[in-house]
């Protein structure tokens, strides 16, 4: 429906053995990452982590040592980043001050020699799509912080290219229009169909707009899958506790057994890694409180006393101190039969973990 | 209405009080800039009201316009004038062709290596005008330095003629003007995010468009304010058209020097510097037009993010 339909297919990327040293840091160690057509995947990461690097590489304005980067089947790794012909929005916009809204769109159609009447079709459709009709003749100072992220958008994408960078576009804005416009962006990603990497720190925002997330830190692509498999299945310590809020109990895995302080442990798949000392996630929203004595059910069991209770509207975190192990923490809804049967303070409470959400992760993610 | 809204004002709860505050507040830093204002009206206001005063005054001691109607009816003294903006007007040329180059290039450079270039710059800067300006007369001279390795080198057979004249008035009032030109243009510059030319090679620019489109007019603000600073200090220059110029080359300061020290002649000399002063201004307010209209365009957004 929209006029900037991908007549074209969006192409798809491939990333083979890029590497990229500072001295005896690697900001990027040796990636190989498949992007399909049209897929909008997400690199995060913390800051240095190398995430900022990847997508300068597939820009060309970041030169790495050694390794391949094709977009469809075209080889771009030693093209400068003027030919590459691929959309990107900057983290800061880099919208040019000296031109107003409309030029700044119009300006890659200029320099691909568009005619004018076709210059002044495509803008006006493409800030239509990004709901700023009308105000092509305002100054970029003139503009708010989300108009001016509209019109960075707008100008990516203006020249139909099949790709899509985008540096942490959403970072400057306040959280309501973030989120706002997170949900805008991943359907204007499906209505244009463009091949997307996204770039961000923020992990909500990552499964929020993503297809695929990809974790980065050290220069290492750590793990790759769809926001739910990430959240509910991290292969590693790092990726566990960098998405989401997360407790870690030692346990010890013996042909694919684990034993908590000499307990075994139920588990609805087996541990994905090797042997040995390994970590039990909890998760404070996967963990419930069991009525009663705690009998009855299927559950993993972790029987301690209510040290704190923080209610918070909507939800509540309970902080337990575990009879044989740490503090740990619940979030529950505040639905009153819930808030109800939570115990006073130095209370016993048995607390509950479904199988199916019991995982072991590995320390190294090995 | 007003005077209900009034009432109900002053009966708000310290209402009188905070107003007073406020008005000897602004009295307080009045009375601050009070020494400063002071100073200026003594050594800015005063002198330029009484050069004002004795360009109208004729040799018979009572109001004339004869000083006016002397520079407007001779000749020499259109030509004079023709010479000084004329001089100005390349000088400022050349500084910028020179200049904007240098200043580009020490933009790029990484901020350790662009300090070292700025001190380059800026070292002849702190040595004496007088001594630069010999310098040049030792340099271009007929047997001078320049002329003896051209000669040497085979490049020419008689000594050029690079002193004494306009070629030489030049060569030394752009050396010595450079700086100013460059100062404003770096900072400005540097002020401009790598990121805007970065947007424009992402969405097609190679490094002319970039360049031309992008960086060009984004540098334009800092380019106008040297070219207008090296512009109205030319107009003023004495000391190296004197040296360098060899007596061919007569500006506006030279002529008002004469008046006073060959002919004791206050109101001739007031007079030529009343209409220098007033071309002056007329200039800035031209160029400040023009600057305007493009600090509009370009103002905030080069901070931005």
């Amino acid at each position: 429906m929209s006029a900037i339909t991908n007549s074209r297919t969006a192409l798809p990327i491939t990333i083979r053995g890029v590497t990229k040293t500072y001295g005896d840091v690697y900001a990027l160690d040796d990636v190989d990452l498949d992007v399909s057509s049209g897929e909008f995947i997400t690199l995060l990461g913390p800051s240095g982590s190398g995430k900022t690097t990847l997508l300068m590489v597939l820009s060309g304005f970041n030169r790495p040592d050694c390794g391949s980067v094709m977009f469809g089947d075209k080889e771009v790794i030693r093209m400068s980043p003027h030919v590459r012909d691929v959309g990107m929005v900057f983290q800061n916009y880099a919208l040019f001050p000296h031109m107003d809204v409309n030029n700044n769109v119009a300006f890659p159609l200029k320099l691909r020699k568009v005619g004018k009447a076709e210059i002044a079709d495509r803008v006006k459709k493409a800030l239509d799509l990004v709901k700023l009709d009308g105000l092509g003749e305002r100054r970029i100072s003139q503009l708010s912080g989300g108009q001016r992220q509209r019109v960075a958008l707008a100008r990516a994408i203006v020249f139909e290219p099949q790709i899509l960078l985008m540096d942490e576009p959403l970072s400057a804005l306040d959280k309501n229009l973030r989120e706002h416009m997170q949900i805008e962006l991943r359907r204007l990603h499906e209505m244009l169909g463009m091949t997307t990497v996204y770039v961000t720190h923020d992990q909500r925002e990552a499964l929020t707009m993503s297809d695929r997330v990809v974790v980065v830190n050290h220069g290492k692509l750590i793990q790759i899958d769809e926001p739910k498999q990430l959240y509910e299945r991290p292969l590693s310590k790092f990726v566990a506790s960098f998405i989401g809020e997360s407790t870690f109990l030692p346990v010890t895995v013996d042909n694919d057994q684990a034993m908590l302080n000499g307990r075994s442990i139920k588990l609805a798949e087996a541990p994905a890694s090797k042997d040995g000392d390994q970590l039990l996630l909890l998760r404070p929203e996967k963990l419930e409180i069991l009525p009663g004595d705690g009998q009855g059910g299927d559950f993993n069991r972790f029987k301690g006393k209510v040290k704190d209770l923080v209610y918070q509207g909507e939800s509540f975190l309970l902080y337990v101190d575990l009879d044989d192990g740490p503090e740990i923490s619940l979030r529950s809804s505040t639905r009153r039969e819930i808030l109800d049967a939570v115990p006073d303070k130095g209370g016993e409470v048995t607390i509950g973990l479904h199988p199916e959400d019991t995982i072991v992760v590995s320390e190294d993610g090995s | 209405m007003t005077a209900v809204t009034q009432e109900t004002m002053s009966k708000e709860l310290n209402a009188d009080g905070l107003a007073s505050d406020e008005t000897r507040e602004r009295w307080m830093v009045l009375g601050l800039c009070g020494p400063a204002l002071f100073l200026i009206g003594i050594v800015m206001v005063v002198p330029v009201a009484w050069l004002f005063w004795l360009s109208a005054v004729g040799a018979d001691g009572t109001l004339s316009m004869e000083n006016y109607e002397r520079l407007w009816q001779s000749k020499s003294y259109a030509r004079i004038f023709l010479t000084t903006f004329q001089v100005a007007f390349v000088t400022t040329g050349i500084c910028m062709l020179i200049g904007y180059p240098l200043t580009y290039m020490m933009a790029q450079l990484p901020r350790r290596a662009a300090n070292i270039a700025m001190i380059c710059v800026l070292l002849p800067f702190w040595t004496s005008l007088l001594v630069r300006t010999y310098a040049w007369l030792v340099l271009l001279q007929r047997k001078g330095l320049v002329n003896t390795w051209l000669i040497d080198a085979g490049i020419i057979d008689t000594p050029l003629r690079l002193v004494h004249n306009f070629t030489g008035n030049i060569i030394g009032m752009s050396q010595i003007m450079l700086p100013f030109l460059i100062l404003p243009l770096y900072a400005s510059m540097r002020a401009i995010d790598q990121d805007f030319v970065k947007a424009a090679a992402n969405l097609g620019a190679g490094p002319f468009n970039a360049f031309w489109r992008v960086f060009l007019p984004l540098s334009l603000p800092g380019l106008f304010a040297g070219m207008l600073l090296v512009f109205v200090l030319s107009l003023g220059f004495f000391v190296t058209p004197v040296v360098l110029g060899g007596g061919r080359i007569i500006m506006v300061a030279m002529r008002i020097e004469k008046s006073i020290s060959l002919y004791s002649n206050w109101g001739a000399a007031s007079a030529l510097a009343v209409v220098l002063l007033i071309m002056t201004l007329a200039c800035l307010a031209v160029a400040a037009k023009l600057l305007k209209l493009d600090k509009s365009q370009s103002s905030s957004g080069g901070t931005e993010g």
